[in-house]
């Protein structure tokens, strides 16, 4: 391996450096970024994390939108995970504006983002196989992810925008036999997940080339803002869900799934286990939903609204861990301003750029997966 | 203990908190704006020392973010540092407010590892400066940028694409808030 303390800096000019762009257009890249890589023969000496890609600058179009008006926009700053934003705006202007949101719409807001980390992390999980060469569990898993799409269509009319939660409660109830088909769908999502289990986290390729790669030392978690399933496979037992409990996780039996070391193996294997507990989480939701009642809000006319000024910060657990919004309002019928915490933030450029040091350039694709980084949350 | 006896003693560590920071850093400010979240107010040059103090002393660990609000027409920038603190699971914005003529504040790079980044967009998006922040030049999200940065309030976003975008034929735009008038609530009468 290349040793890294003879050199202070990569000098390209020396002909002992290779520099590679590993994306935008890379398939071991997670989603529009890229990563500027220096190489020594097949290990990388320094890497430079570079977004804008995507950037269409939600955060600037939200202020010169009314607050309905940003009711659909949300979602669409990320593909795989519209509904954390959708939720995570809809709480936030509820917040500022004393909306009390009745206790049906919170079970459904909870089941919609319980599917959605479901589907989310079918389609990370895939990608993780991928990128160690097993891309036909990619293909059985994006096929599931599918049933989980059918079943936002029917519960929310959309399949990947879904603008379902809004501020004031949800757009509609379950339709008449949901939960049998969800349920349907979760045995098939099981059985899928057990047969992933046997052939590729068990396999021994899988096993070599991802134990032991991108390894977070406990101590860098606190001061890199590392959360998520990252941090508690290093055995930080910190989940939004359980440290702070929103909508109906405090009436959901669900213990916070840690690790003792942050490899891109164990990783997988927490996201693994965190499939199964959403599987548990939406059988639970299905059980105990109420049926009857309410299910938004009785509002004002949209075209008038203006929320009392004032400013918060609201955060739920996405897929990647921490997922705020952060909104202020100055009494107007526009945002003053609003900022989206997102952890691939950190986990995407600080963080890869540290961990990606002396890695194998076969194995970058891997390392990036295991972290699952998402651009649309870094850039906004 | 349960989740809402926690949530009380979390809520009177906040109160407590809020009177020391006052006390020590001179917090014109405090707004609670709920049980685990509270706003303050500090010094642009006591800063990094507040921060300093909640992070090694009061278990504020967590750098979530840090971000800006632009108040334009009052001339200053107000800088928000949100903390968290696990054991307490209570969050605290820490808010410092600088001049928008040549805006610039203290790094706080040595403090948390990720504090670059956030400082980097900032620099390209509002201007400000982070002077001894590593890599805070280089182009964070926009490439070959040439204009004023682009949050600003100042930057209009319209115009922006008009200037520089050709328009096609065939396609109209429409008033979106009175597409919403005429449509959204036709029964009630409503505009």
């Amino acid at each position: 391996m290349f040793d890294l303390k003879r050199y202070s800096e990569a000098e390209l000019e020396s002909g002992k450096f290779t520099k590679l762009w590993h994306g935008p257009q890379h398939p071991g890249i997670t989603g529009n970024m890229s990563l500027e890589l220096t190489l020594s023969g097949d290990d990388v000496v320094e890497c430079k994390t570079h977004v804008g890609y995507l950037h269409r600058g939600f955060e600037k179009l939200m202020e010169r939108r009314t607050y309905i008006q940003n009711f659909p926009v949300v979602c669409r700053i990320a593909v795989p995970e519209p509904t954390f934003n959708e939720y995570m705006y809809a709480a936030a202007v509820e917040e500022l504006a004393g909306i009390e949101v009745p206790e049906r719409a919170e079970w459904l807001r909870c089941l919609n983002l319980e599917m959605m980390r479901l589907a989310s992390f079918l389609m990370w999980l895939g990608g993780a196989c991928g990128s160690f060469g097993m891309s036909t569990v990619y293909q059985w898993t994006v096929t599931h992810r599918d049933y989980m799409l059918d079943l936002f269509e029917e519960m929310t009319g959309a399949r990947i925008y879904h603008m379902y939660i809004s501020p004031g409660g949800v757009r509609a109830p379950l339709p008449d036999g949901f939960s049998e088909r969800a349920l349907s769908v979760m045995n098939g999502i099981e059985k899928l997940l057990y047969e992933i289990e046997r052939v590729a986290l068990n396999n021994h390729i899988f096993k070599m080339r991802s134990q032991d790669l991108g390894i977070i030392d406990p101590e860098m978690v606190d001061p890199y803002g590392i959360v998520g399933p990252n941090a508690r496979a290093c055995g930080f037992k910190r989940d939004v869900r359980k440290d702070a409990p929103y909508l109906v996780y405090d009436q959901l039996d669900f213990e916070v799934i840690t690790a003792d070391k942050s490899d891109a193996y164990t990783r997988t294997l927490v996201r693994y286990q965190e499939m199964h507990q959403c599987i548990s989480l939406i059988r639970q939701m299905l059980e105990q939903m109420p049926t009857k009642g309410s299910f938004h809000a009785d509002l004002p006319n949209v075209l008038h609204w203006k929320i009392p000024a004032g400013q918060t910060y609201v955060k739920s657990e996405c897929t990647r861990g921490e997922y705020g919004y952060f909104l202020v309002s100055d009494g107007s019928e526009y945002l003053r301003r609003v900022t989206i915490r997102g952890p691939s933030y950190t986990h995407a450029i600080a963080v890869m750029e540290k961990l990606v040091v002396g890695v194998n350039i076969a194995d970058v694709a891997g390392l990036m997966v295991s972290l699952h980084t998402y651009p649309p949350e870094i850039e906004r | 203990m349960g989740y809402a006896g926690l949530q009380l003693v979390n809520t009177m560590f906040m109160q407590e908190l809020c009177e020391r920071m006052t006390r020590q850093f001179d917090c014109d400010q405090v707004m609670h704006q709920k049980d685990d979240l509270s706003f303050l107010r500090v010094d642009r040059d006591r800063l990094e020392s507040a921060l300093m103090y909640l992070k090694t002393h009061e278990g504020f660990v967590h750098l979530s973010f840090v971000t800006v609000i632009d108040y334009i027409e009052d001339g200053f920038f107000r800088l928000n540092y949100m903390l968290y603190n696990y054991d307490k699971a209570t969050n605290i914005g820490v808010q410092v407010d600088i001049t928008r003529e040549n805006p610039s504040m203290h790094s706080i790079h040595h403090l948390w590892a990720q504090g670059w980044t956030y400082q980097r967009e900032l620099k390209e998006m509002y201007g400000i400066d982070f002077p001894g922040s590593p890599r805070v030049d280089e182009e964070f999200v926009l490439e070959g940028w040439d204009g004023i940065p682009p949050m600003l309030r100042e930057f209009d976003t319209a115009k922006f694409c008009e200037d520089r975008f050709a328009k096609r034929d065939g396609r109209e735009s429409q008033d979106i808030k009175q597409t919403m008038r005429d449509n959204l609530y036709p029964e009630r009468g409503e505009s």
